[in-house]
């Protein structure tokens, strides 16, 4: 069949709202566009164990570092389902992991930021989850089906980083002088680069944008960030804090807030590797990797000689 | 072709020229653990369905791997585990002439028997 001939029903199945499965046919940017986005959003999820891993000793509580324990496991569970996304199009997860430790591919540039205080622990629950939610819920309607699926098991898992996250906040809000300016703190630290979390303007897109026409990305940077901070305005009231933007402000006529300019180049500064923590980030993956490579091949090792042993008392 | 259409740089899809250039370079692990699909069932009386797949060097590492990513809101109740090489799919490709035969039996259907109104239970 002529390509262009496949290239019609494709289209055809993503205007119908048919999912794309594995073994379809997909043209070869879609294949690598949905390669390199799961991959890059299974780094993330795997890379942002860190931050957090930073506090899981330090937690004030036996129930606040359970809690972080078990938020901590949801988020190598979802690496753990989208490395496999990831596999269904044709790349090893070995291959993936590499291209991590490298620095070839990439991960969300919010966790090359520092876990300072505890009230860190809050605002990236509120906020990093927080953002991520928002991209995840309309992930879960993207149309490669094994992406798709593993949006919705990541969604289901979701609500509860954000909530206990807001919950740590909430608690700081109504403690001490102390606990309140950390809490703030915390805020202040990371408001603006959750908001960089949605990527650059819509406007610095000059060209059609194909992830929109096949449907792997149904809305805009910018529309998926006016709903973040429409939602986060409200929410910091029932903290009692303040969000570090002066030009925040309700407008009437648009039905949503209207917020400052964002620090681009802070955000292609980061992405480009020099964030405060991205060296420790990777070489922290890299030493896990290389550490624990004894014990991946001596798993195998065993797997093998059980087998063999197995086999030979069939023979027998 | 190149693919430089997609400017958009979404959540998790930073373009990689953009990003730090690699000077690391890591020895792949000289063997693999093979991938194996993971089936649960919900609760007794229900199916086993597919869940999702996992890497684990033997059936018992990945049930135990199962139960940790796939179970820990009490999802499943039992457990399958399969090594991924081992499943024979249906070519999508051939999916017209393999599923032709049930498309014009519309007979096999309830709803192609148009039977009067008194007749009720049916
Ligand atoms: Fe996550
Ligand atoms: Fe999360």
């Amino acid at each position: 069949m002529p390509v262009q001939h496949l290239e019609q029903i494709f289209q055809q199945k993503i205007d119908n709202e048919t999912k794309i499965e594995a073994k379809d046919w997909m043209p070869d940017a879609y294949r690598k566009t949905n390669l390199r986005q799961i991959s890059q959003h299974a780094h993330s999820e795997v890379v942002g164990m860190l931050p957090e891993g930073n506090w899981i000793s330090r937690a004030p509580s036996l129930k606040r570092k359970a809690i972080l324990l078990a938020k901590i496991q949801d988020e190598a569970g979802h690496g753990l389902y989208l490395y496999s996304a990831a596999e269904t199009l044709g790349q090893s997860r070995d291959e993936m992991i590499n291209d991590l430790h490298s620095g070839k591919a990439k991960y969300s540039s919010i966790f090359n930021y520092p876990t300072l205080s505890w009230a860190d622990i809050g605002a990236i629950g509120w906020l990093v989850d927080g953002a991520a939610i928002m991209n995840q819920v309309m992930l879960t309607r993207t149309s490669y089906g094994p992406y798709a699926r593993a949006m919705v098991r990541i969604c289901k898992e979701e609500s509860f980083h954000q909530r206990q996250g807001f919950e740590i906040l909430l608690v700081l809000s109504r403690g001490s002088a102390e606990q309140k300016s950390m809490c703030q703190d915390a805020i202040n630290r990371w408001w603006w680069p959750s908001l960089m979390m949605f990527g650059p303007r819509d406007s610095e897109s000059t060209n059609s944008d194909m992830s929109m026409k096949w449907k792997i990305k149904r809305k805009s940077n910018d529309e998926l960030r006016q709903n973040f901070v429409d939602m986060i305005a409200e929410q910091i009231k029932v903290l009692g804090m303040k969000l570090p933007d002066d030009h925040l402000q309700w407008n009437e006529s648009r039905n949503h807030y209207d917020f400052g300019n964002i620090n681009w180049d802070e955000f292609w500064n980061v992405v480009k590797g020099n964030g405060p923590c991205n060296k420790q980030r990777l070489d922290a993956r890299r030493k896990a990797h290389e550490e624990g490579r004894w014990v991946r091949e001596a798993a195998i090792a065993y797997a093998e000689k059980k087998n063999s042993k197995l086999k030979r008392e069939e023979a027998a | 072709m190149k693919n430089n259409f997609l400017q958009k740089f979404y959540y998790g899809d930073i373009p990689e020229e953009k990003g730090a250039s690699g000077q690391y370079t890591t020895s792949h692990d000289t063997t693999q653990w093979p991938l194996w699909e993971v089936f649960i069932r919900s609760k007794n009386g229900l199916d086993h369905k597919h869940a999702g797949s996992l890497h684990a060097a033997d059936a018992q590492m990945a049930i135990e791997n199962a139960r940790d990513v796939y179970t820990r809101r009490m999802e499943g109740v039992s457990i399958w585990v399969v090594e991924s090489k081992y499943i024979t799919a249906s070519n999508p490709e051939e999916a017209g002439e393999l599923y032709e035969p049930a498309m014009d039996k519309i007979y096999r259907h309830p709803t192609f028997y148009e039977l009067p109104d008194e007749v009720n239970h049916m």
